[in-house]
């Protein structure tokens, strides 16, 4: 009959296979980039990892002497880690407040306008931030106390950077909690403050939460606003106005001019960097899945 | 969004508690919205002086003082459309597999969702020394436009398949079955009326993700270089915008006026581009709701 | 139930819906098929069960389908009407898990046969859903699209197809100036018109409809049924449809349809006028005077 196949694979139905294998190929590509980022990272930071084994070398040695083949990552590791804690101290409530902002206390043209502002200040790029603390934060903090680089300047702009992240997830979280759960806080005669410690942000914790730990994945991996403003000394920052270098900004300073094992231990921090994230993220998957 | 329920009911409540948090938290949303009048006003305030069509035309001369961004530009744009030549089609081919393809919760989609899901959160650094490692040296590709296109290629990746395989399940069910109850094959399915029908979404990605690669730096500062002379070719050195502002601020005494400028145009494209963004997404919001 | 009835003088409203419609509203020169209704069958179906997983659907079918007439489907909600009209244009292959026994066969050749071109298949069988589902596209490029996919390329031979298959439906005149303007601006009543017109654009045999008026208002669904009406003869028809009053209205045969042992059975078959006035098994007596009542 008419629509009887003459040949057993008629051109369309080998059009849609030939279709189906190029989206597979073109999925295969995006899902394996992560392992190649992995490979190529452990493979370059192979040499110095090899040699140096144990890995204990990496916070044992006496300092970050590329020259003198001291790697010591600690300085860098506690600068990354008082830079991303720091602004995550100030962000947290500051991001909660704005998404019960949002939620909750805004009228209703306020919330949307606060909220297209928060996604603006998501939109600014790193260098622009970095930028701005660099001509108007630093010269200020060193009005306080010189040099004015320093931590503190490193945590203000992150904590700018990191607030989208938090406002953003914690509304989307805050939104979900069922309008029931509300009305029957309400029903109960209880105040508004009442009713969004008691029931709402309870109810919205594990969102809120993975946005957090989201955001610090991003503070975390954070390069040009921090390398611009903290000064880059190596060294455990011992005050809020002491200059400190990051892991990301590391990379970022002496990539340029890095050779061999100095290279090495570069990527060994990228790596570092990227374990630290992946640990992170899963985390949030983890507890947003939760 | 926002349930009106919600309002209607917190309105009525009254406590002596209820008053202070209700300063903190508006307390809260006035810092943040200083904040960002403060760094917009400042930009403006700093650049709006420098901001000239010739600085916009020209080359920069003496490591930026002088001079303008033409060159600059030109590097820019060419970075960004190799990034998208090559992030579009498998970004979106991957998300039609998934949308279309696969089962929702099957092994094939998890696996590519969730390497995407941590592709997302890598540091940009480390797509810098990625794109180094991988494009300048392994492939001999050098310090150049295309491997700095290439790495950024990469970075837009999660985001234009998020969008595309959202656009695509969002185009409803019956559109699928009316093609097919008209002989219609899959692959045309696909191409004639899944992915037109998807538009708006995928335009709306598109501008997501030029946005993104505008404001990136540091996947670029050792992948497509510092040079701010007029590129020749793709295979030559060439200096974003970004890096541009980064450079100026950092390594040139004296660069802070240029810079303040370019940080204005960068920052007016990429307002420009969030603005058509937010359009493109709530026209498919709009359109879901005629056509569903 | 009687749709028309409802036709009547009414709420202020409803009577410029009357007066929009009925100025626009004008079904195009339409050539006689056959006299309609030879007792010969087109679709011969033969033990035919459907399994979704494990659950059967469609419990042992057999019955004919006669070329030219409009057969419709009835019974209640969830007895596998629309699965067995699925089954004819295979459109029950997208579901995950779907399976089938016995047989169904288009003059001599088997629908569910491993040799089956599927697109030929569909372009010969036409389907019409019960919410209109015209493509986001314009007017023209929905019925361009499907005719151009079965290699009809050349323009004029476009033009000429999407003008007749316009006038069949009677939309020709209501449109024929904005044929570029979007699909999805026409009323409820026109997308559906629009949606036949597209399966009538592919020429086909058969013309599948799922509840085609159940979704419009009431003179939509009259403007509809009267377009039924005049397709018989020239396709073979088969609707689902709740409206029993419809189903007096425009079918030749009907098919009553009934869950036992949470499985679709075919209850009785024969001429719409037996079933409906003269039953033969008292399921069919209940359901029809039931509704009726």
């Amino acid at each position: 009959m008419i629509w009887l196949r003459h040949s057993i694979s008629s051109p369309s139905a080998s059009a849609d296979t030939l279709m189906l294998w190029l989206l597979r190929a073109a999925a295969g590509v995006a899902a394996s980039l992560v392992l190649l980022i992995l490979f190529f990272l452990v493979a370059e930071s192979w040499p110095l990892l090899m040699r140096d084994l144990p890995i204990t070398h990496f916070v044992t040695d006496s300092s970050w002497h590329p020259d003198e083949g001291a790697y010591n990552l600690a300085p860098m590791l506690s600068g990354t880690l008082y830079a991303a804690g720091g602004a995550l101290l100030l962000a947290m409530p500051l991001g909660i407040a704005s998404a019960l902002f949002i939620t909750y206390y805004a009228p209703p043209r306020g919330a949307d306008a606060y909220r297209r502002l928060v996604e603006l200040l998501a939109g600014i790029p790193s260098v622009v931030y970095g930028f701005w603390g660099l001509t108007t934060l630093v010269p200020l903090i060193n009005q306080l106390q010189p040099p004015g680089s320093s931590l503190l300047a490193g945590i203000l702009v992150l904590t700018l950077m990191v607030l989208p992240t938090i406002t953003l997830t914690a509304h989307a979280a805050l939104v979900a909690v069922p309008g029931d759960y509300l009305r029957g806080a309400f029903a109960l005669g209880m105040s508004r403050w009442a009713m969004v410690r008691g029931v709402a942000l309870p109810a919205a914790r594990m969102g809120i939460v993975a946005g957090a730990i989201l955001a610090a994945g991003r503070a975390v991996g954070e390069t040009m606003a921090v390398l611009m403003v903290t000064g880059n000394v190596v060294q455990h920052a011992g005050g809020l106005f002491d200059p400190e270098r990051t892991l990301a900004a590391n990379i970022a300073l002496e990539m340029p001019y890095a050779v061999s094992d100095h290279r090495a231990a570069l990527f060994v921090s990228g790596l570092t960097l990227m374990l630290l994230v992946m640990l992170l993220w899963s985390a949030a998957a983890r507890m947003g899945r939760g | 969004m926002r349930e009106i329920s919600h309002v209607e009911i917190m309105s009525s409540g009254h406590a002596r508690g209820d008053r202070m948090v209700q300063w903190v938290v508006y307390f809260a949303a006035i810092l943040v919205s200083a904040a960002f009048v403060w760094i917009v006003w400042d930009l403006v305030r700093g650049g709006i002086g420098h901001l000239s069509w010739t600085f916009l035309v020209e080359s920069s001369r003496d490591a930026g003082r002088a001079g303008g961004i033409g060159a600059v530009l030109v590097s820019t744009v060419l970075v960004l459309l190799i990034a998208l030549a090559v992030a579009l089609p498998l970004g979106w081919a991957t998300g039609a597999l998934l949308a279309e393809y696969v089962p929702a919760a099957g092994g094939l989609g998890h696996t590519v969702r969730y390497s995407l899901q941590v592709l997302a959160a890598v540091p940009s650094i480390v797509f810098g020394l990625f794109g180094n490692i991988f494009f300048c040296v392994y492939l001999g590709l050098g310090f150049s436009i295309l491997s700095g296109g290439l790495t950024l290629a990469c970075m837009l990746l999660p985001i234009l398949v998020s969008t595309a395989e959202a656009g695509l399940r969002a185009v409803p069910g019956a559109h699928r079955l009316s093609a097919t109850a008209l002989g219609m094959s899959r692959t045309a399915t696909l191409w004639h009326v899944l992915l037109p029908a998807a538009a708006p979404a995928l335009v709306a990605g598109l501008l997501l993700g030029i946005g993104r690669a505008m404001a990136e730096t540091a996947a670029l500062l050792f992948t497509s270089g510092y040079v701010d002379r007029m590129p020749d070719s793709l295979l030559d050195s060439g200096r974003t915008l970004a890096v541009h502002i980064f450079d100026l601020s950092m390594n040139v005494p004296g660069g802070d006026a240029p810079a303040y400028a370019s940080a204005l145009v960068l920052i007016a494209a990429l307002l420009l581009i969030n603005v058509l963004a937010m359009r493109f997404a709530a026209g498919w919001q709009r359109g879901k709701m005629v056509t569903v | 139930m009687n749709v028309r009835g409802r036709r009547g003088p009414g709420k202020p409203e409803a009577d410029q819906v009357v007066a929009g419609e009925n100025n626009s509203y004008t079904l195009g020169p339409m050539q006689a098929g056959p006299a309609c209704c030879a007792p010969q069958p087109l679709i011969r179906v033969r033990n035919f069960s459907l399994f979704y997983g494990g659950r059967t659907a469609l419990d042992n079918i057999s019955l004919d389908i006669y070329r030219g007439c409009i057969t419709a489907l009835i019974g209640p909600s969830g007895c596998g009407k629309t699965s067995f009209l699925s089954s004819i244009n295979r459109l029950t292959d997208l579901i995950p898990g779907c399976s089938i026994t016995g047989r169904m066969h288009i003059d001599d050749s088997d629908i569910h046969g491993p040799a089956t071109d599927l697109q030929a298949l569909r372009r010969q069988i036409g389907m019409v859903f019960q919410k209109p589902s015209p493509f986001p596209f314009s007017i023209y490029r929905n019925i361009e699209l499907p005719l151009h996919e079965h290699g009809i390329k050349r323009r004029e031979d476009k033009d000429a197809i999407i003008q007749r298959v316009l006038q069949d439906v009677g939309l020709w005149n209501e449109v024929q100036d904005r044929l570029h303007s979007s699909a999805l601006s026409l009323s409820g009543g026109q997308q559906q018109r629009l949606c036949i017109a597209r399966a009538l654009a592919l020429d086909p045999q058969i013309l599948l409809m799922d509840e085609p008026c159940s979704a419009l208002d009431p003179i939509a669904s009259g403007v509809v049924e009267d377009l039924i009406s005049r397709l018989r003869g020239r396709y073979t028809i088969i609707i689902v449809t709740h409206n029993l009053a419809q189903a007096r209205r425009v079918a030749n045969y009907a098919a009553f349809f009934w869950v036992k042992d949470h499985a679709g059975r075919l209850v009785e078959f024969g001429h719409c006028r037996q079933v409906f006035e003269s039953p033969a098994h008292e399921l069919t007596a209940a359901y029809v005077n039931g509704a009726r009542g």
